[in-house]
Protein backbone atom coordinates (compact mmCIF):
# COMPACT_ATOMS: atom_id res chain seq x y z
CA UNK A 1 0.00 0.00 0.00
CA UNK A 2 1.20 3.62 -0.90
CA UNK A 3 1.36 5.84 2.26
CA UNK A 4 -1.15 8.62 1.54
CA UNK A 5 -1.23 12.52 2.05
CA UNK A 6 -3.95 14.91 2.22
CA UNK A 7 -2.91 17.88 0.55
CA UNK A 8 -5.59 20.26 0.16
CA UNK A 9 -9.05 20.86 2.14
CA UNK A 10 -12.13 23.62 1.37
CA UNK A 11 -15.14 23.95 3.12
CA UNK A 12 -17.19 27.22 2.37
CA UNK A 13 -19.39 28.72 5.08
CA UNK A 14 -22.53 27.15 5.67
CA UNK A 15 -26.20 27.79 6.77
CA UNK A 16 -29.39 28.24 5.15
CA UNK A 17 -27.62 28.66 1.24
CA UNK A 18 -31.35 29.28 -0.24
CA UNK A 19 -29.46 31.37 -3.33
CA UNK A 20 -27.39 28.14 -4.04
CA UNK A 21 -28.08 25.16 -5.88
CA UNK A 22 -26.44 21.39 -4.67
CA UNK A 23 -24.27 21.76 -7.62
CA UNK A 24 -23.10 25.24 -6.32
CA UNK A 25 -22.47 24.38 -3.37
CA UNK A 26 -20.49 21.56 -3.46
CA UNK A 27 -18.14 22.72 -6.51
CA UNK A 28 -17.49 26.19 -4.42
CA UNK A 29 -16.18 23.77 -1.76
CA UNK A 30 -14.25 21.80 -4.16
CA UNK A 31 -12.42 24.18 -6.04
CA UNK A 32 -11.28 25.46 -2.88
CA UNK A 33 -10.05 22.49 -1.78
CA UNK A 34 -8.21 22.38 -5.41
CA UNK A 35 -6.88 25.34 -5.09
CA UNK A 36 -5.60 24.78 -1.47
CA UNK A 37 -3.57 21.78 -2.95
CA UNK A 38 -2.37 23.27 -5.94
CA UNK A 39 -3.07 21.19 -8.26
CA UNK A 40 -4.64 21.39 -11.87
CA UNK A 41 -6.68 18.17 -12.22
CA UNK A 42 -7.55 15.57 -10.39
CA UNK A 43 -7.93 12.00 -11.56
CA UNK A 44 -10.79 10.85 -9.83
CA UNK A 45 -13.73 11.67 -7.37
CA UNK A 46 -15.83 10.27 -4.53
CA UNK A 47 -18.74 12.45 -3.02
CA UNK A 48 -20.61 11.31 0.61
CA UNK A 49 -24.28 12.53 0.09
CA UNK A 50 -27.40 11.06 1.90
CA UNK A 51 -30.06 11.70 0.61
CA UNK A 52 -29.70 14.25 -2.70
CA UNK A 53 -32.95 12.01 -3.79
CA UNK A 54 -35.00 13.18 -1.23
CA UNK A 55 -33.96 16.83 0.11
CA UNK A 56 -33.46 18.01 -4.21
CA UNK A 57 -35.30 14.98 -6.35
CA UNK A 58 -31.62 14.89 -7.31
CA UNK A 59 -29.71 11.31 -8.20
CA UNK A 60 -26.93 10.45 -9.86
CA UNK A 61 -24.57 12.97 -8.41
CA UNK A 62 -21.25 11.48 -10.11
CA UNK A 63 -22.40 12.49 -13.06
CA UNK A 64 -23.53 15.71 -12.07
CA UNK A 65 -20.59 16.69 -9.84
CA UNK A 66 -17.95 15.80 -12.08
CA UNK A 67 -19.65 17.44 -15.15
CA UNK A 68 -19.86 21.07 -12.99
CA UNK A 69 -16.36 20.84 -11.68
CA UNK A 70 -15.81 20.61 -15.36
CA UNK A 71 -13.56 16.97 -14.66
CA UNK A 72 -15.61 14.70 -17.30
CA UNK A 73 -14.60 12.24 -17.55
CA UNK A 74 -12.92 11.34 -14.47
CA UNK A 75 -14.44 8.44 -12.75
CA UNK A 76 -16.76 9.26 -9.73
CA UNK A 77 -18.72 7.63 -7.10
CA UNK A 78 -21.48 9.02 -4.68
CA UNK A 79 -20.91 7.41 -1.90
CA UNK A 80 -23.57 6.87 1.33
CA UNK A 81 -24.04 5.71 4.38
CA UNK A 82 -26.40 8.34 6.13
CA UNK A 83 -24.20 10.74 8.15
CA UNK A 84 -21.28 9.02 7.75
CA UNK A 85 -21.39 9.20 4.00
CA UNK A 86 -18.37 11.97 4.00
CA UNK A 87 -16.42 9.60 6.16
CA UNK A 88 -16.69 6.65 4.04
CA UNK A 89 -16.21 8.82 1.14
CA UNK A 90 -12.74 9.50 2.38
CA UNK A 91 -11.99 6.64 2.78
CA UNK A 92 -12.79 5.28 -0.42
CA UNK A 93 -10.56 8.06 -1.57
CA UNK A 94 -7.72 7.08 0.80
CA UNK A 95 -8.34 2.69 -0.52
CA UNK A 96 -7.51 4.42 -4.30
CA UNK A 97 -4.70 6.22 -3.79
CA UNK A 98 -2.98 3.52 -1.14
CA UNK A 99 -3.87 1.07 -3.66
CA UNK A 100 -2.41 2.79 -6.72
CA UNK A 101 -5.48 2.92 -8.68
CA UNK A 102 -5.42 6.70 -8.87
CA UNK A 103 -2.68 9.37 -7.86
CA UNK A 104 -4.77 12.74 -7.56
CA UNK A 105 -8.25 12.08 -5.67
CA UNK A 106 -10.87 14.19 -4.38
CA UNK A 107 -13.15 13.17 -1.76
CA UNK A 108 -15.94 15.56 -0.70
CA UNK A 109 -19.21 15.81 0.64
CA UNK A 110 -22.33 17.65 0.20
CA UNK A 111 -26.07 18.05 1.54
CA UNK A 112 -28.36 20.67 0.64
CA UNK A 113 -31.15 20.25 3.01
CA UNK A 114 -33.15 23.28 3.29
CA UNK A 115 -35.06 22.97 0.07
CA UNK A 116 -37.40 21.13 1.76
CA UNK A 117 -39.99 21.69 4.30
CA UNK A 118 -38.83 20.64 8.10
CA UNK A 119 -41.18 17.69 7.70
CA UNK A 120 -39.62 16.69 4.58
CA UNK A 121 -35.98 16.94 5.86
CA UNK A 122 -37.47 15.44 9.21
CA UNK A 123 -38.30 12.54 6.73
CA UNK A 124 -35.35 12.29 4.74
CA UNK A 125 -33.00 11.73 7.94
CA UNK A 126 -35.52 9.23 9.44
CA UNK A 127 -34.61 7.06 6.41
CA UNK A 128 -31.42 6.24 8.42
CA UNK A 129 -33.19 4.27 11.23
CA UNK A 130 -35.26 1.26 10.46
CA UNK A 131 -38.13 2.04 8.96
CA UNK A 132 -40.49 -1.15 9.27
CA UNK A 133 -39.43 -1.42 13.03
CA UNK A 134 -38.76 2.26 14.60
CA UNK A 135 -39.92 4.51 12.30
CA UNK A 136 -43.23 3.20 11.96
CA UNK A 137 -43.93 3.14 15.14
CA UNK A 138 -43.51 7.13 15.45
CA UNK A 139 -39.64 7.43 16.67
CA UNK A 140 -37.57 10.62 15.23
CA UNK A 141 -34.11 10.80 15.57
CA UNK A 142 -33.59 12.91 18.56
CA UNK A 143 -35.92 10.45 20.38
CA UNK A 144 -32.95 7.62 19.19
CA UNK A 145 -30.70 9.72 20.93
CA UNK A 146 -32.84 10.63 23.78
CA UNK A 147 -33.40 7.12 24.16
CA UNK A 148 -29.46 6.58 24.33
CA UNK A 149 -28.98 9.89 26.79
CA UNK A 150 -31.76 8.04 29.16
CA UNK A 151 -30.05 5.03 29.22
CA UNK A 152 -26.37 6.60 30.05
CA UNK A 153 -27.77 8.49 33.25
CA UNK A 154 -29.54 5.92 34.41
CA UNK A 155 -26.69 3.54 34.23
CA UNK A 156 -23.59 5.98 34.63
CA UNK A 157 -25.13 9.24 36.32
CA UNK A 158 -24.73 11.56 33.18
CA UNK A 159 -26.41 14.37 34.47
CA UNK A 160 -28.79 17.00 32.27
CA UNK A 161 -26.10 19.59 32.29
CA UNK A 162 -23.30 17.27 31.16
CA UNK A 163 -25.13 16.99 28.38
CA UNK A 164 -25.80 20.79 28.10
CA UNK A 165 -22.11 21.19 28.64
CA UNK A 166 -21.19 19.43 25.28
CA UNK A 167 -23.10 22.12 23.57
CA UNK A 168 -21.53 24.86 25.45
CA UNK A 169 -18.51 24.28 24.40
CA UNK A 170 -18.74 23.62 21.01
CA UNK A 171 -20.46 26.51 20.70
CA UNK A 172 -17.75 28.71 22.33
CA UNK A 173 -15.44 26.78 20.06
CA UNK A 174 -17.12 27.75 16.66
CA UNK A 175 -17.88 31.26 17.92
CA UNK A 176 -13.83 31.30 16.51
CA UNK A 177 -14.88 29.50 13.53
CA UNK A 178 -15.80 31.87 10.39
CA UNK A 179 -17.29 28.91 8.87
CA UNK A 180 -19.72 28.32 11.27
CA UNK A 181 -23.69 28.47 10.62
CA UNK A 182 -24.95 28.92 14.43
CA UNK A 183 -21.46 30.95 16.19
CA UNK A 184 -23.41 32.15 19.15
CA UNK A 185 -22.01 31.28 22.25
CA UNK A 186 -24.77 29.64 24.68
CA UNK A 187 -24.73 28.76 28.19
CA UNK A 188 -25.61 26.01 30.51
CA UNK A 189 -29.24 28.17 30.89
CA UNK A 190 -29.79 28.60 27.59
CA UNK A 191 -29.64 24.86 26.81
CA UNK A 192 -31.77 23.70 29.74
CA UNK A 193 -34.04 26.17 28.54
CA UNK A 194 -34.63 25.65 25.54
CA UNK A 195 -37.70 23.69 23.95
CA UNK A 196 -38.16 20.07 24.86
CA UNK A 197 -37.74 17.89 21.88
CA UNK A 198 -37.87 13.91 23.09
CA UNK A 199 -37.06 14.25 26.98
CA UNK A 200 -34.38 14.39 28.09
CA UNK A 201 -32.79 16.68 25.15
CA UNK A 202 -34.15 19.84 24.28
CA UNK A 203 -33.55 22.24 21.18
CA UNK A 204 -30.17 22.73 22.15
CA UNK A 205 -28.80 19.66 22.40
CA UNK A 206 -29.70 18.80 18.39
CA UNK A 207 -27.42 19.94 15.56
CA UNK A 208 -29.13 21.73 12.67
CA UNK A 209 -30.31 21.22 9.29
CA UNK A 210 -27.27 22.83 7.09
CA UNK A 211 -27.00 23.16 3.55
CA UNK A 212 -23.00 22.70 3.11
CA UNK A 213 -19.99 21.00 1.62
CA UNK A 214 -16.58 19.94 2.41
CA UNK A 215 -13.72 18.63 0.40
CA UNK A 216 -9.64 16.95 0.45
CA UNK A 217 -7.67 16.35 -1.88
CA UNK A 218 -5.31 13.22 -1.64
CA UNK A 219 -2.35 11.81 -3.24
CA UNK A 220 0.53 9.30 -3.09
CA UNK A 221 3.50 10.94 -0.84
CA UNK A 222 6.24 11.10 -3.00
CA UNK A 223 3.88 13.22 -5.12
CA UNK A 224 2.42 15.52 -2.33
CA UNK A 225 6.41 16.43 -1.52
CA UNK A 226 6.20 17.31 -5.00
CA UNK A 227 3.18 19.16 -5.68
CA UNK A 228 2.73 21.32 -2.04
CA UNK A 229 5.17 23.81 0.25
CA UNK A 230 2.62 23.14 3.15
CA UNK A 231 2.98 20.84 6.02
CA UNK A 232 2.27 17.12 4.87
CA UNK A 233 -0.61 15.47 6.54
CA UNK A 234 -0.79 11.92 6.40
CA UNK A 235 -3.73 9.68 6.54
CA UNK A 236 -2.18 6.66 9.02
CA UNK A 237 -5.29 4.83 10.22
CA UNK A 238 -8.80 4.28 8.60
CA UNK A 239 -11.76 1.94 9.88
CA UNK A 240 -15.15 1.49 9.26
CA UNK A 241 -17.62 -0.59 11.07
CA UNK A 242 -21.44 -1.38 10.75
CA UNK A 243 -23.55 -2.63 14.12
CA UNK A 244 -27.80 -3.45 13.92
CA UNK A 245 -29.53 -0.51 12.33
CA UNK A 246 -32.21 -0.63 15.05
CA UNK A 247 -30.79 0.73 18.32
CA UNK A 248 -33.26 -1.65 20.13
CA UNK A 249 -31.36 -4.55 18.74
CA UNK A 250 -28.04 -3.87 20.21
CA UNK A 251 -27.24 -5.53 23.84
CA UNK A 252 -26.06 -1.95 25.53
CA UNK A 253 -28.30 1.24 24.52
CA UNK A 254 -25.38 3.47 25.53
CA UNK A 255 -22.70 2.08 23.69
CA UNK A 256 -21.65 2.72 19.96
CA UNK A 257 -20.14 -0.56 18.61
CA UNK A 258 -19.41 0.80 15.49
CA UNK A 259 -17.35 3.54 16.28
CA UNK A 260 -15.64 1.42 19.15
CA UNK A 261 -15.00 -1.09 15.95
CA UNK A 262 -13.75 1.33 13.74
CA UNK A 263 -11.48 3.32 16.76
CA UNK A 264 -9.46 -0.48 17.34
CA UNK A 265 -9.22 -0.91 13.65
CA UNK A 266 -7.82 2.92 12.62
CA UNK A 267 -5.38 3.02 15.93
CA UNK A 268 -4.08 -0.67 15.17
CA UNK A 269 -3.21 0.85 11.52
CA UNK A 270 -2.29 3.93 12.83
CA UNK A 271 0.30 2.25 15.50
CA UNK A 272 -1.25 4.87 17.95
CA UNK A 273 -3.09 4.69 21.03
CA UNK A 274 -5.80 6.85 22.06
CA UNK A 275 -3.33 8.82 24.54
CA UNK A 276 -1.38 9.72 21.48
CA UNK A 277 -4.49 12.12 20.18
CA UNK A 278 -3.73 15.66 19.98
CA UNK A 279 -7.27 16.49 19.16
CA UNK A 280 -10.45 15.14 17.86
CA UNK A 281 -13.51 16.05 15.79
CA UNK A 282 -16.40 13.48 16.49
CA UNK A 283 -20.05 13.47 15.74
CA UNK A 284 -22.10 15.19 17.80
CA UNK A 285 -25.19 15.19 16.17
CA UNK A 286 -26.55 15.52 19.41
CA UNK A 287 -25.07 16.45 22.84
CA UNK A 288 -25.12 12.50 24.28
CA UNK A 289 -23.56 11.03 21.27
CA UNK A 290 -20.22 13.37 21.68
CA UNK A 291 -20.38 11.51 25.33
CA UNK A 292 -20.58 7.67 24.05
CA UNK A 293 -18.40 8.46 21.06
CA UNK A 294 -15.17 9.35 22.94
CA UNK A 295 -16.09 7.09 25.32
CA UNK A 296 -16.42 4.34 22.67
CA UNK A 297 -12.72 5.52 21.15
CA UNK A 298 -11.08 5.18 24.59
CA UNK A 299 -10.59 8.92 24.46
CA UNK A 300 -12.09 9.05 28.43
CA UNK A 301 -12.90 5.72 30.57
CA UNK A 302 -16.95 4.06 29.47
CA UNK A 303 -19.49 6.12 31.72
CA UNK A 304 -17.24 9.08 32.14
CA UNK A 305 -17.68 10.99 29.17
CA UNK A 306 -20.11 13.48 30.79
CA UNK A 307 -18.27 13.93 33.73
CA UNK A 308 -14.69 14.82 31.63
CA UNK A 309 -16.85 17.00 29.76
CA UNK A 310 -17.81 18.63 32.61
CA UNK A 311 -13.94 18.95 34.05
CA UNK A 312 -13.06 20.34 30.45
CA UNK A 313 -11.19 17.71 29.95
CA UNK A 314 -12.31 18.03 26.10
CA UNK A 315 -12.27 21.75 25.76
CA UNK A 316 -9.61 23.68 24.04
CA UNK A 317 -7.26 23.81 26.75
CA UNK A 318 -7.74 20.43 28.34
CA UNK A 319 -6.10 17.08 27.66
CA UNK A 320 -8.45 15.84 24.65
CA UNK A 321 -10.04 18.77 22.64
CA UNK A 322 -13.03 17.36 21.21
CA UNK A 323 -14.87 19.16 18.34
CA UNK A 324 -12.69 22.39 17.75
CA UNK A 325 -13.93 23.37 14.82
CA UNK A 326 -17.70 23.81 16.68
CA UNK A 327 -18.76 20.56 15.95
CA UNK A 328 -21.37 19.58 14.32
CA UNK A 329 -23.66 21.32 16.49
CA UNK A 330 -22.51 24.60 16.15
CA UNK A 331 -20.41 24.39 12.67
CA UNK A 332 -23.61 22.84 11.59
CA UNK A 333 -24.62 19.18 10.24
CA UNK A 334 -25.13 18.79 6.24
CA UNK A 335 -25.24 15.54 6.93
CA UNK A 336 -23.11 14.19 3.92
CA UNK A 337 -20.25 17.02 4.00
CA UNK A 338 -19.60 16.43 7.84
CA UNK A 339 -17.39 13.44 7.55
CA UNK A 340 -15.50 15.35 5.36
CA UNK A 341 -15.59 19.10 7.51
CA UNK A 342 -14.10 16.90 10.42
CA UNK A 343 -10.82 15.94 8.37
CA UNK A 344 -10.66 19.71 6.77
CA UNK A 345 -10.50 20.67 10.85
CA UNK A 346 -8.11 18.39 11.70
CA UNK A 347 -6.24 18.94 8.55
CA UNK A 348 -5.97 22.78 9.31
CA UNK A 349 -5.11 22.54 13.05
CA UNK A 350 -2.33 19.82 12.30
CA UNK A 351 -0.93 22.59 9.81
CA UNK A 352 -1.12 25.02 12.37
CA UNK A 353 -3.87 27.41 10.33
CA UNK A 354 -6.78 26.99 12.80
CA UNK A 355 -6.56 30.68 14.19
CA UNK A 356 -8.04 31.42 17.27
CA UNK A 357 -9.24 27.83 18.40
CA UNK A 358 -5.84 26.29 17.21
CA UNK A 359 -4.52 23.54 19.38
CA UNK A 360 -1.02 24.54 20.04
CA UNK A 361 1.75 22.06 18.66
CA UNK A 362 -0.80 19.26 17.87
CA UNK A 363 0.69 16.66 15.86
CA UNK A 364 -2.28 13.59 15.94
CA UNK A 365 -5.81 14.67 15.03
CA UNK A 366 -8.79 11.80 14.79
CA UNK A 367 -12.00 12.31 13.45
CA UNK A 368 -15.13 10.11 13.88
CA UNK A 369 -18.57 10.11 11.73
CA UNK A 370 -21.37 7.99 11.96
CA UNK A 371 -24.19 6.95 10.16
CA UNK A 372 -27.71 7.07 11.92
CA UNK A 373 -28.12 5.89 15.70
CA UNK A 374 -24.59 4.41 15.18
CA UNK A 375 -25.29 1.70 12.67
CA UNK A 376 -22.37 2.73 10.65
CA UNK A 377 -19.19 4.72 11.92
CA UNK A 378 -15.98 5.69 9.76
CA UNK A 379 -12.62 6.71 12.23
CA UNK A 380 -9.90 8.43 10.63
CA UNK A 381 -6.10 9.71 11.98
CA UNK A 382 -3.91 11.56 10.73
CA UNK A 383 -0.56 12.96 11.35
CA UNK A 384 1.37 15.73 10.40
CA UNK A 385 4.91 15.02 8.98
CA UNK B 1 -46.72 3.87 3.98
CA UNK B 2 -47.90 1.97 0.08
CA UNK B 3 -49.94 -1.18 0.68
CA UNK B 4 -47.98 -3.73 -0.37
CA UNK B 5 -45.31 -2.78 2.03
CA UNK B 6 -48.15 -2.86 4.68
CA UNK B 7 -49.74 -5.94 3.79
CA UNK B 8 -46.04 -7.96 4.29
CA UNK B 9 -45.44 -7.00 7.92
CA UNK B 10 -48.75 -8.25 8.70
CA UNK B 11 -47.42 -11.47 10.58
CA UNK B 12 -44.81 -9.58 12.41
CA UNK B 13 -47.33 -6.55 13.41
CA UNK B 14 -50.91 -8.29 13.96
CA UNK B 15 -49.37 -11.78 14.87
CA UNK B 16 -46.23 -10.93 16.51
CA UNK B 17 -44.65 -13.55 14.51
CA UNK B 18 -40.57 -14.20 15.49
CA UNK B 19 -37.74 -16.82 14.05
CA UNK B 20 -36.09 -18.86 16.40
CA UNK B 21 -32.83 -19.99 15.14
CA UNK B 22 -32.52 -24.45 15.05
CA UNK B 23 -28.54 -23.96 15.68
CA UNK B 24 -28.51 -21.87 18.47
CA UNK B 25 -32.26 -21.11 19.78
CA UNK B 26 -31.68 -17.39 19.45
CA UNK B 27 -35.05 -15.18 18.54
CA UNK B 28 -35.41 -12.52 15.57
CA UNK B 29 -37.45 -10.05 15.29
CA UNK B 30 -38.23 -9.79 12.90
CA UNK B 31 -37.54 -13.11 11.12
CA UNK B 32 -33.86 -13.14 9.54
CA UNK B 33 -32.71 -15.83 6.48
CA UNK B 34 -29.63 -16.17 8.71
CA UNK B 35 -28.90 -16.39 12.20
CA UNK B 36 -25.94 -13.36 13.53
CA UNK B 37 -25.07 -15.36 15.59
CA UNK B 38 -24.33 -19.19 14.48
CA UNK B 39 -25.12 -18.96 10.54
CA UNK B 40 -27.43 -21.47 10.67
CA UNK B 41 -29.97 -21.00 8.01
CA UNK B 42 -33.03 -23.23 9.34
CA UNK B 43 -35.22 -21.21 12.01
CA UNK B 44 -38.95 -22.73 13.18
CA UNK B 45 -41.74 -19.65 13.66
CA UNK B 46 -42.46 -18.94 17.43
CA UNK B 47 -44.88 -15.83 18.99
CA UNK B 48 -43.06 -13.21 20.52
CA UNK B 49 -43.91 -12.88 24.80
CA UNK B 50 -46.73 -10.02 25.34
CA UNK B 51 -44.61 -9.40 28.58
CA UNK B 52 -41.14 -7.04 29.20
CA UNK B 53 -39.51 -4.86 30.84
CA UNK B 54 -39.05 -1.28 30.26
CA UNK B 55 -34.63 -0.16 29.22
CA UNK B 56 -35.15 3.23 28.30
CA UNK B 57 -37.75 5.76 26.74
CA UNK B 58 -38.49 9.25 25.56
CA UNK B 59 -41.09 11.31 25.40
CA UNK B 60 -41.82 12.19 21.75
CA UNK B 61 -42.96 16.31 21.72
CA UNK B 62 -41.64 17.08 17.83
CA UNK B 63 -43.48 13.99 16.04
CA UNK B 64 -43.23 12.91 12.62
CA UNK B 65 -46.70 14.49 11.03
CA UNK B 66 -48.59 10.94 10.61
CA UNK B 67 -48.15 11.23 14.63
CA UNK B 68 -49.33 14.41 15.43
CA UNK B 69 -52.26 14.15 16.43
CA UNK B 70 -50.81 11.67 19.26
CA UNK B 71 -48.12 14.07 20.32
CA UNK B 72 -46.82 13.92 23.13
CA UNK B 73 -46.15 10.43 23.50
CA UNK B 74 -44.17 8.17 25.09
CA UNK B 75 -41.48 5.61 23.30
CA UNK B 76 -39.52 3.05 24.78
CA UNK B 77 -36.83 0.06 24.06
CA UNK B 78 -38.48 -3.16 25.44
CA UNK B 79 -37.01 -6.25 26.25
CA UNK B 80 -39.89 -8.80 25.96
CA UNK B 81 -39.09 -11.82 28.49
CA UNK B 82 -36.72 -14.24 26.65
CA UNK B 83 -34.72 -11.53 25.67
CA UNK B 84 -36.45 -10.37 22.19
CA UNK B 85 -35.93 -6.53 22.34
CA UNK B 86 -38.57 -3.80 20.66
CA UNK B 87 -39.45 -0.46 20.34
CA UNK B 88 -42.97 0.44 20.51
CA UNK B 89 -44.96 3.28 22.31
CA UNK B 90 -46.27 3.35 25.70
CA UNK B 91 -49.56 4.12 25.62
CA UNK B 92 -52.38 4.32 28.52
CA UNK B 93 -48.99 5.53 31.14
CA UNK B 94 -49.06 9.12 33.37
CA UNK B 95 -45.84 10.38 31.10
CA UNK B 96 -44.21 11.87 34.05
CA UNK B 97 -44.32 8.29 36.00
CA UNK B 98 -42.24 5.89 33.48
CA UNK B 99 -39.40 4.13 34.77
CA UNK B 100 -36.42 1.99 33.84
CA UNK B 101 -37.38 -1.64 34.46
CA UNK B 102 -41.25 -1.04 35.14
CA UNK B 103 -43.06 -4.05 33.57
CA UNK B 104 -45.09 -3.96 30.15
CA UNK B 105 -47.22 -5.72 28.55
CA UNK B 106 -47.78 -5.45 24.58
CA UNK B 107 -51.28 -4.86 23.10
CA UNK B 108 -52.50 -4.44 19.44
CA UNK B 109 -53.50 -0.79 18.59
CA UNK B 110 -53.93 1.45 16.45
CA UNK B 111 -50.20 3.13 15.27
CA UNK B 112 -51.47 6.09 12.79
CA UNK B 113 -53.94 6.95 10.11
CA UNK B 114 -52.36 6.98 6.42
CA UNK B 115 -53.86 10.60 5.06
CA UNK B 116 -57.03 11.73 4.37
CA UNK B 117 -58.09 8.21 1.84
CA UNK B 118 -55.33 6.10 3.31
CA UNK B 119 -55.13 2.81 5.06
CA UNK B 120 -55.38 2.76 9.16
CA UNK B 121 -51.83 1.34 10.39
CA UNK B 122 -52.15 -0.81 12.80
CA UNK B 123 -49.49 -2.99 14.88
CA UNK B 124 -48.31 -3.83 18.73
CA UNK B 125 -48.19 -0.92 21.96
CA UNK B 126 -46.70 -1.68 25.26
CA UNK B 127 -48.91 -0.47 28.04
CA UNK B 128 -48.07 -1.03 32.35
CA UNK B 129 -48.64 -4.23 33.02
ZN1 LIG C 1 -28.15 -19.25 15.52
Amino acid sequence: MREVAIIGVGMNKWGELWNKSLRDVFTEAALLAIDDAGVDHIDSMYVGCMSSGLFVGQEHLSSLLADYLGTNPIPAARIESACASGGLALRLGFIEVASGTSDIVLAGGVEKMTDVAVDGATFALSTAADQEYEVYHGITFPGLYAMMARAHMHKYGTTREQLAQVAVKNHHNGSMNPLAQFPQKVTVENVMKSVMIADPLRILDCSPITDGAAAAILCPMDLAKKITKKPLVKIIGSGNATDTIALHSRDDITEIGSTKVAGEKAFKMAGKKPENIDLAEVHDCFTIAEICVIEALGLVDKGKGGKATEDGLTALDGKIPINTSGGLKSKGHPVGATGVAQVCEVVKQLRGEAGDRQIKGAKVGLTQNMGGSGGSSVVHIMEVV
Amino acid sequence: MPSPRYWREIPQRYRLEASKCKGCGKVFFPPRLVCSSCKSREFEMVKLEREGKLITYTIIRVPPSQFTDQSPYAMGVVELNGGVKILSQIADCNLDKLEIGQKLRIEFRKIYNEGEAGIICYGYKCVPA
